[in-house]
């Protein structure tokens, strides 16, 4: 049901952890639903210098987890918001139909964590 | 540690013998006639079915012609329940069901709700144990069958069926109740259980998948579910699938003589297993009984983490287990089982069912704590939820 290349991020996942005083922190999902996912992003002058997160849930959400704080990492906020979950998907290949929403999360968390950092930074 | 195979999923199925898969290798290609013919060269696949049918009567202490051959243990639940509650109609539109019993047995349930009937699904303690006076309290002058399980697939909760048959019959009440899990591993006795209806599957006991049987005792008549020719005396139609119900015979006949060893043996090594993890890994919950349990059964919450991220770290072990999670299912509502039992709904997405067979060894049971207690304390790491200096109020 899951293919190589999400295997591997989940087994293998990149930036577990959480970064102490970030700049920006997004929590998406409910336990209820089985996925909670957290991002931890560090910025400076608008880049994104550092990304972690943890997350409870399903492989599909340790990869899509695993791969979006990756793929984040270097961007611009406005490129880092224009990262829709499509993209982190096909980053990974694919994944089952039914695991499609875990990747909706991760898009969210990111986003989630720039507006946390905008809203710090517009106070 | 070397990696090893090591399967325990025994509740979804087992390893078919090679003894009955050589007991069965002649009706598929030598004799193949249709046991209902009348020629010679169908005799033989006719006398096999009998014995076959011989042998379940036997395990299960019933007589032959109580004994009807399905294609699995879903087909017999369905039929029982569908077929119970349509033949009493007349006296009554109620059923009573538990809310921990096998998906067959609740879609059943749903479908007599969609056609005139009145379903009441029971309440069952933190154990998954029915309790009689819930039972007595659900029983209407309506009521015209009830259908408990003997072991629960999920927690492997062990019912008084008994008593709640006896209620049952106190009340004029046809009684059905779900053996599945149970054949094999506990006495399964139609006489002693007291019971109307009864449902085995040979592939929980070392037998092959698609054939199951459904008791019927003999004066009760059910609705058909199959309508076709005079097979199973003109109760179930389809053509007698001889290799199967073989195969069926065979199984039994073996679950009965090694139920004692065999769950002696996994026995141990079930409990050596809930030891070592109660003690080892912190912040889990036994699911299920601490006795009125299944030998082979193993079903623990892991807080703070989600199922399927155990069951598929075990995967890449080598370990085949079940969980409790949504997401190993393809739906959002973890199991109902659990739900049923009291668990909060984020416990029961981080539960795992591990199902001891005959031919699992105490290396396999060492192997999967050692692995298993490195991989929940690495997605804790990963959990937004754990936070160590928590742990003692959150317990």
């Amino acid at each position: 049901m899951y293919n190589q290349k999400v295997i591997d991020a989940f087994s293998n996942p990149k930036n577990v952890g959480e970064i102490e005083n970030p700049d920006g922190i997004g929590t998406v999902g409910n336990a209820t639903c089985g996925d909670i996912m957290q991002i931890t992003l560090r910025i400076e002058n608008d880049i994104i210098t550092d990304a972690k997160f943890k997350t409870f849930g399903c492989a599909a959400a340790v990869a899509t987890s695993s791969t979006a704080t990756e793929m984040v990492k270097g961007m611009s906020i406005d490129q880092a918001l224009k990262l829709t979950n499509a993209k982190v998907v096909e980053a990974l290949g694919e994944l089952p139909a039914q695991k499609m929403h875990c990747s909706v999360l991760a898009e969210e968390a990111i986003k989630a964590a720039i507006e946390d950092y905008l809203s710090k930074k517009n106070k | 540690m070397d990696k090893r195979e090591v399967y325990l999923d025994n509740s979804a199925t087992t390893k078919l013998d090679e003894d009955v898969l050589e007991a069965m290798m002649p009706y598929f290609t030598e004799y193949y006639g249709n046991s209902l013919s009348q020629y010679g060269f169908s005799r033989k696949c006719a006398q096999a079915v009998d014995d076959a049918r011989y042998s379940v009567a036997k395990a299960i202490d019933c007589k032959p012609v109580e004994v009807y051959f399905t294609s699995c243990g879903s087909e017999a639940n369905s039929w029982a329940v569908r077929g119970g509650a349509l033949s009493g109609r007349k006296r009554g539109s109620h059923v009573i069901l538990s809310k921990i019993e096998h998906p067959s047995i609740m879609n059943s349930g749903k479908w007599l709700t969609q056609n005139g009937f009145d379903v009441t699904y029971l309440d069952v303690d933190k154990y998954g144990m029915v309790h009689e006076d819930e039972l007595r309290k659900a029983i209407r002058e309506d009521t015209v069958l009830i259908s408990i399980m003997l072991a629960n697939n999920e927690i492997g909760t062990i019912q008084n069926i008994p008593a709640l048959a006896a209620i049952a019959h106190a009340n004029g009440i046809v009684f059905h109740t779900d053996c599945v899990q149970a054949m094999g591993l506990i006495d399964v006795n139609v006489k002693k259980l007291g019971v109307d209806m009864l449902t085995i599957s040979a592939h929980k006991f070392y037998g092959p998948k698609g054939v199951g049987v459904l008791y019927v005792r003999s004066g009760l008549i059910i609705d058909r579910l199959i309508n076709g020719g005079g097979q199973e005396r003109g109760m179930r139609g389809g053509t007698t699938n001889t290799p199967l119900i073989v195969g069926m015979g065979v199984a039994i006949e073996k679950a009965v003589t090694e139920t004692d060893t065999n769950a002696a043996k996994i026995t141990l090594m079930r409990d050596r297993m809930i030891e070592r993890i109660k003690n080892e890994i912190p912040d889990v919950i036994l699911n299920g009984h601490p006795r009125q349990r299944l030998p082979s059964n193993v079903n623990f919450a892991f807080n703070y983490i989600e199922g399927e991220s155990i069951l598929m770290r075990l995967d890449l072990e080598g370990i085949a287990v079940s969980s409790g999670s949504a997401c190993s299912s393809g739906s959002l509502e973890p199991s109902h089982v659990l739900l049923a039992t009291g668990l909060p709904v984020e416990r029961a997405h981080g539960s795992i069912r591990f199902s001891i067979g005959k031919h699992n060894t105490m290396e396999d049971i060492d192997y999967t704590v050692d692995k298993l207690k490195v991989i929940i304390a690495q997605l804790r790491e990963m959990s937004p939820l754990y936070k160590p200096q928590d742990r003692v109020k959150e317990v």
